[in-house]
């Protein structure tokens, strides 16, 4: 067997920019299905993505990358993941986090109109989300 | 005849208008560039969000229940024309190639007897195709405001046109915008965004699956529930980045050649004003003389 038939071809795009291309050992998928793990040869499998942190295997080391929103596509190439966003968290600092909770909060309670309430409470939801799955 | 005066002044004039074009062609350069990255770096999702949809479809498009934003209403009387163009003029032919590309198109399906109705993003190709067909124009886009372009205005435009379709105000829709190939050329483009099987006949490829079966989940209905919707998205996304590249590329040329033709304006005018210049000191050097010899 070749050196790259051990690796799965894993790929990560949002609609801005290509994040993440190569060869890793596995990746979990937060599936709206429920989480699965995807190692080299996996079968076909094309499924929505419920909000939630991946974890990316390669050598030892693991990457996790909160995504919000889109698919994963599993071909005999590979996975290919389309996330609507995505952020590493890796590179989030939990004090920062933390200090924009509060924020959100604060611009929850003094939203004047319904509009601005909705809006606020979105991001204020999708930072939650974002906390509980670096304290994971 | 015109004063030296006269001359300066026009001088003068033509070369801070050089001044201009060229600052703006520097602007242009350095905003292409930022673009294009932009363009190129959207290309991937692009790119693999047609062959998603391309091979889902494939195995829905013959199936009783098939949305309708894939296979269509079944009629095709009432067409959306979405006109993408840019906010602002000086750059070249670009608006007026997406115009007529849009221009031609409208009075081909009016000839066919469709009903046509259009959304124009940007108002530089509105204001042209408004003097023709101003009463079929239902509303109209401007990003005039936003410095750059992300995924969330396009998302506001998609969502306006999955509300209208839902609501049964057209059957077909079609986006115009015009396709960045190089700094030199951008071709007008025209692009089936609903039903989007026609879009992915024209574009998409089917992933080599190896003979194995596809495993849906939820099923192939949910996921193309949500994943259409995503898809026209990610067209109209494409489609403004494009755009907003294929601007700037055709304004630097543009203004390149404003700065080009103004140095030879100038050029011109110095050499009259030379001539004219000498021939004054020439005629008063002879008055000069005469009087002397005069005496």
């Amino acid at each position: 067997m070749s050196p790259m038939a051990d690796k799965l071809h894993f790929s990560l795009v949002s609609p801005e920019k290509e994040l993440f291309s190569g060869g890793v050992d596995s990746v979990t998928v937060p599936g709206s299905e429920g989480d699965f793990g995807v190692y080299p040869e996996h079968m076909p499998v094309m499924t929505a993505i419920r909000p939630g942190a991946i974890s990316v295997m390669n050598e030892e080391t693991e990457r996790r990358i909160y995504i919000r929103g889109g698919f994963a596509d599993v071909t005999s190439e590979g996975l290919t993941v389309l996330a609507e966003e995505a952020v590493e968290l890796g590179d989030l600092d939990p004090a920062k986090l933390a200090q924009e909770i509060t924020d959100a909060e604060e611009d929850v309670r003094d939203a004047e109109t319904e509009e601005k309430r909705e809006a606020a409470t979105e991001q204020l939801e999708y930072l939650q989300a974002l906390a509980s799955a670096m304290k994971d | 005849m015109a004063s030296l005066k006269e001359f300066r002044n026009r001088i003068d004039s033509v070369k801070s208008t050089q001044k201009i074009t060229k600052a703006m062609q520097m602007v242009a350069a350095a905003k292409l560039r930022r673009a294009q990255e932009a363009v190129e770096n959207a290309r991937p999702y692009a790119a693999r969000m047609s062959n998603v949809v391309a091979s889902l479809s494939h195995s829905m498009v013959d199936q009783p229940g098939a949305p309708t934003l894939l296979v269509g209403t079944g009629e095709s009387k009432t067409h959306l024309v979405v006109v993408a163009s840019a906010d602002r003029g000086l750059c070249g032919g670009f608006n007026g190639a997406i115009a007529r590309k849009a221009k031609d198109l409208i009075s081909g399906l009016i000839r066919d007897g469709k009903d046509v109705k259009i959304l124009c993003v940007g108002v530089k190709a509105f204001e042209q195709i408004k003097r023709l067909y101003g009463s079929r124009i239902i509303d109209v886009i401007s990003l005039r405001d936003h410095k750059y372009i992300n995924s969330g205005h396009a998302a506001e435009i998609s969502a306006k046109i999955l509300e209208m379709f839902e609501a049964g105000e057209f059957d077909v829709c079609t986006l115009i915008f015009s396709q960045f190939k190089n700094v030199m050329s951008q071709v007008p483009t025209t692009q089936t965004l609903i039903p989007a099987i026609e879009g992915i006949s024209e574009s998409g490829e089917l992933p080599d699956l190896g003979g194995a079966c596809y495993t849906y989940e939820p099923d192939e209905e949910e996921i193309l529930k949500v994943l259409l919707p995503r898809n026209l998205t990610t067209q109209v996304f494409q489609a403004l980045l494009e755009n907003v590249a294929g601007e700037m590329g055709a304004k630097m040329t543009a203004m390149d050649n404003a700065t080009r033709n103004a140095g030879e304006v100038i050029e011109q005018l110095t050499l009259q004003y030379n001539r004219k210049r000498q021939s004054m000191i020439t005629t008063e050097l002879i008055e000069i003389i005469a009087g002397a010899e005069a005496i």
